[in-house]
């Protein structure tokens, strides 16, 4: 296991250059002069020149991407100068409460819409069936931008029972009702989305297992039905869930963004959205590929998890 | 065309088709629409709310009329959609494509190029290309295509793989033709069809996508908006006048919703496991038809089936796998059935435990009784609480019998388990037990394996144990050795004629090798299309077969020092079980077949310890050639 966990660690490894390679290419398509594009058109020649020379900006793109590539992998990410303080401090702040969000509605999603998806299956045609595919319908076909807004306006607004914005530190005051009071609407809004993709999935994955032979030799075998689908046939669905579990991850990281903006969750989305209005290249540089690391490391953690689980991978 | 007129059937994807339309419609239509203008502010009228005169939808913080704006928004936002998806769609197909068709290396490259733009998350590479080309309605097009190009590359290319090395792409080659009129001609065509689907299933998320974007004010640009930047801009009036986000979210939601609908409906609608009902679920127990007529007991035995009928309905076809079959087995007896493929000896078998995978199974008429009790119709609780303790199947094939994830000592014990409460450490002991009545080498370690970590004959013996976990009364085996070798065969036989005698069971044998038949059961059935055509005592039937499929059944089984004996197949196949001739169901394949054997139902007529449905039987000095 030590090994194939290694072996995958390995293979990362040209992932994450080749994402280093497409986030040095998109800044690259900057147009004009990328000095004053990151320093804004107000910026003085001589602040102008210093970046030039930091960045290496005047010299040829390849080296440039060495240098850059060489900082970087030293943890330096450079400056934003907006907020005149180093992009990786902002970055590991901002990263930290979106972990909170994102993870939330991770667990969330996983849960929520393995059960949906089960339920519907074992009920296939049924009203639970029915219920269950016109509310994951709903789900995958509403902006969550909009359903957090709405959320905000019937939950927060009128009947009071949440706040509609902000979030409490998890470190510091330690008082975890309030940051679940803060959590519950936007980590609800991010995973209705992938609530509904996962809930699809494992619908089919379980019908596709409920039709195995082996689901009749547990029938046979006097196996009473909700061991048949809880324990025989997810188990063997779980197999084709966790791969798309692995997928809707990054949904549900990269879709904070708006779910941040609406609730005013002070996490990496909103702050690459506010680094993009400012033109603070850098600080959207260093954020996006900070989280495409992380999910690139996730996806290894999911690849873990399906080994443990699928006994006929060779690890 | 089907597909159309399954949508069609489809009330869902229609009514998503119909919205989609109107919607489309309207976008088309608004500049000819007498609205106010959506641009012109009107700061004394800020904020109306719907149902105003002049402002149907009201107007929102600027006093612009909402419905205007709503309309104009819309336009805008599915023609950024649309255009997203068809430059997605062409770019990535055109990756696809040329990956796919020229394959090796260059192939490599693209696709390795592929994976690393899909190793990102969705939004996040979208959020990239906006911060460097800086907001605006276009560049968020441009980002939204580009993210969803890997997708269609993905896509396209599996489909040009598979067509690409067909023959007549190999043909178009041989004749001279260059690469590029081969893929514009020959593997253009067959893509397309590929490429709308996909579109029609991903032009809802790039609607949603740009509108994202707009709504965080990286896409259109003031003072022209689409759906996502009027929400982004109602809200930051979303608590003091809800009405100006509600009337663009909904929108999306309608639109988004209408395309998640039709695509949805066009998958389906092209997916051909979902005409034949493949993906139905199984229910817990086979259904049974209301009108029934169960039968009472018609012999002495165990376990008897009593003109037991069941069928399979798909759709408008009703397939008469088990047509009137009457069987019986005692304690310590083996019955053999036996049968080509497709003449219902297994539907037979699983009819008995409610185990024939229903929908579209469905026992229509007949009894089996258990100890006197009809299974048939009983509730579930009491056929699951017989399943397996009573009566237990061994069934073929136990690399998809057993369970793959799960290891055989922990599938042994939970046979146990759910019929008796036992410890842990108990059910261990008792599987190491039926490992080794089953004969399995060094029980106690195997027992930790997992099924694919054993070879075929070890996973039968599995298998058996299986069956043998809660000392049943009545095994059922369904071609238990067809899957293995005929040595392995040989001892597992042996193993089950052991069973049998040492414990009294009562084995039903279904098999189509007369020679298993020899060695292990007294009695045997002879099934055709669904009926049984001949039974008797196992020797009198091997010595004087008479019916005429019996003979020629004997026939086609090869026997060691039989000396130079032809091998005779029977001509033609057994009848479609949905369309089955009046009279004798062999009669087209016969050679005794006679008008009368083709005109009515033929009664399965008792002599003695046998039985005969025929009406030209081989007489016993013909028998063998």
């Amino acid at each position: 296991m030590t090994r194939y966990i290694l072996r995958r660690l390995i293979s990362a490894i040209p992932v994450l250059f080749g994402i280093s390679v497409i986030v040095f290419a998109i800044m690259a398509l900057i147009p004009g002069d990328p000095a004053t594009a990151i320093l804004g058109s107000f910026a003085t020649p001589e602040n102008v020149a210093r970046l030039n020379e930091d960045l290496g900006l005047d010299k040829p793109l390849v080296q440039q991407y060495v240098i850059w590539l060489g900082n970087l992998l030293q943890g330096d990410l450079g400056r934003s100068f907006n907020l005149n303080r180093p992009v990786l401090d902002e970055v590991l702040e901002r990263f930290n409460a979106t972990l909170v969000l994102a993870g939330t509605s991770f667990v969330l999603c996983s849960i929520l819409g393995i059960v949906a998806g089960v339920v519907s299956a074992a009920n296939q045609y049924g009203t639970a069936d029915r219920a269950i595919t016109f509310v994951v319908l709903l789900g995958i076909s509403i902006p969550s931008f909009f359903l957090g807004m709405m959320m905000i306006l019937t939950f927060a607004v009128n009947l009071r029972m949440f706040p509609a914005s902000g979030m409490w530190p998890i470190f510091g005051d330690r008082d975890l009702w309030a940051l679940l009071r803060h959590l519950t609407l936007p980590a609800l809004a991010l995973s209705v989305v992938a609530t509904g993709v996962i809930a699809r999935l494992s619908r089919s994955a379980m019908l596709e297992v409920l039709r195995q032979d082996f689901i009749r030799t547990a029938r046979a075998k006097g196996v009473p039905e909700r061991g048949v689908i809880w324990r025989h046939a997810l188990r063997a669905a779980m197999v084709s869930i966790i791969p798309v579990l692995g997928i809707q991850a990054g949904f549900v990281l990269s879709g904070a963004v708006y779910i941040e903006v609406v609730f005013q969750w002070p996490g990496i989305g909103r702050m690459l959205v506010d680094a993009i209005l400012r033109r603070d290249i850098l600080l959207v540089q260093g954020g996006v590929i900070f989280v495409a690391a992380c999910y690139v490391l996730f996806n290894i953690v999911v690849d873990v998890a399906q080994s443990l689980l699928d006994p006929r991978i060779k690890t | 065309m089907s597909a159309l007129a399954l949508l069609a059937r489809n009330r869902l994807a229609l009514g998503g088709l119909i919205v989609m339309a109107l919607v489309v419609l309207l976008a088309i239509l608004t500049p000819l629409l007498p609205l106010a203008p959506p641009n012109v502010t009107d700061t004394g009228n800020r904020f109306l709310p719907p149902f105003s005169p002049g402002a149907p939808l009201g107007t929102d913080h600027l006093g612009r009329d909402l419905l205007s704006r709503l309309m104009w928004g819309t336009r805008l936002s599915l023609a950024v959609g649309i255009a997203a998806a068809f430059v997605a769609a062409t770019i990535g197909a055109a990756i696809g494509i040329v990956a796919g068709y020229y394959g090796g290396r260059t192939d490599n490259v693209i696709m390795r190029g592929v994976d690393m733009l899909m190793a990102f998350p969705y939004i996040l590479l979208a959020l990239a290309i906006v911060a460097a080309l800086g907001p605006g309605l276009m560049n968020a097009l441009i980002a939204v295509a580009a993210v969803n190009i890997p997708f269609f590359a993905r896509n396209i290319r599996g489909i040009t793989v598979g067509i690409a090395h067909k023959e007549f792409v190999d043909a178009a080659r041989l004749s001279g033709m260059s690469d590029a009129r081969i893929i514009l001609t020959e593997i253009l065509p067959n893509v397309v069809p590929v490429i709308v689907i996909a579109m029609s299933t991903t032009v809802g998320w790039m609607i949603l996508e740009t509108a994202g974007l707009s709504f965080l004010g990286l896409g259109s640009q003031p003072p022209v908006a689409d759906l996502g930047s009027m929400l982004g801009e109602a809200r930051a009036a979303l608590i003091t006048n809800p009405h100006t986000s509600i009337v663009p979210g909904l929108m999306i939601l309608v639109i988004v919703m209408a395309i998640n609908l039709l695509g949805d409906g066009i998958r389906d609608a092209l997916d051909p496991r979902l005409k034949s009902g493949a993906l139905n679920r199984p229910l817990p127990a086979t259904l049974v038809a209301p009108d029934r007529q169960p039968e009472s007991q018609q012999n002495d035995g165990i376990l008897t089936l009593d003109n037991l009928q069941t069928q399979f309905r798909v759709k408008h076809r009703t397939y008469r796998a088990v047509g009137g079959v009457t069987l019986s087995v005692k304690p310590g007896e083996c019955l053999g059935i036996i049968g080509e493929s497709g003449s219902g000896k297994s539907v037979t078998a699983l009819s008995v435990m409610g185990l024939v995978a229903s929908p579209p199974g469905l026992v229509t008429g007949g009894s089996v009784h258990y100890r006197g009790d009809d299974l048939i119709g009983a509730p579930y609780r009491q056929l699951r609480s017989l399943r397996g303790s009573q009566i237990a199947y061994i069934f073929q094939d136990p690399l998809a019998t057993l369970h793959p994830l799960y290891r055989i000592g922990d599938q042994l014990i939970e046979a146990i388990a759910v019929h008796h409460s036992i410890s842990r450490a108990e059910g261990r002991k008792r599987a190491i037990d039926l490992l080794n009545a089953v004969r399995i080498p060094n029980a106690a370690s195997r027992i930790d394996d997992y099924p694919h970590e054993m070879s075929g004959g070890m996973r039968q013996r599995v298998g058996i144990a299986m069956a043998l976990a809660n000392d049943p009364e009545v095994i059922i085996a369904d071609e238990p050795t067809t899957a293995l070798d005929v040595t392995v065969q040989a001892q597992i036989l042996s193993l089950l004629d052991d069973l049998r005698r040492d414990r009294g069971l009562a084995i039903i044998f279904i098999t189509h090798d007369f020679g298993v038949v020899g060695q292990l059961c007294d009695r045997v059935a002879v099934m055709y299309a669904g009926r049984i055509v001949e039974q008797g005592p196992t020797r009198a039937i091997l010595d004087a077969p008479r019916h005429p499929y019996t003979a020629r059944l004997m026939a086609c089984v090869p026997e060691l020092g039989a000396g130079k004996r032809r091998l005779e197949a029977i001509p033609g196949l057994p009848p479609p079980v949905d369309d089955l001739p009046p009279g004798c169901a062999f009669a087209p394949r016969c050679d005794r077949a006679t008008d009368t054997c083709r005109r009515g139902d033929i009664a399965l007529e008792s002599a003695g310890d046998r039985a005969l449905r025929c009406l030209q039987p081989v007489q016993p000095q013909e028998a063998m050639p």
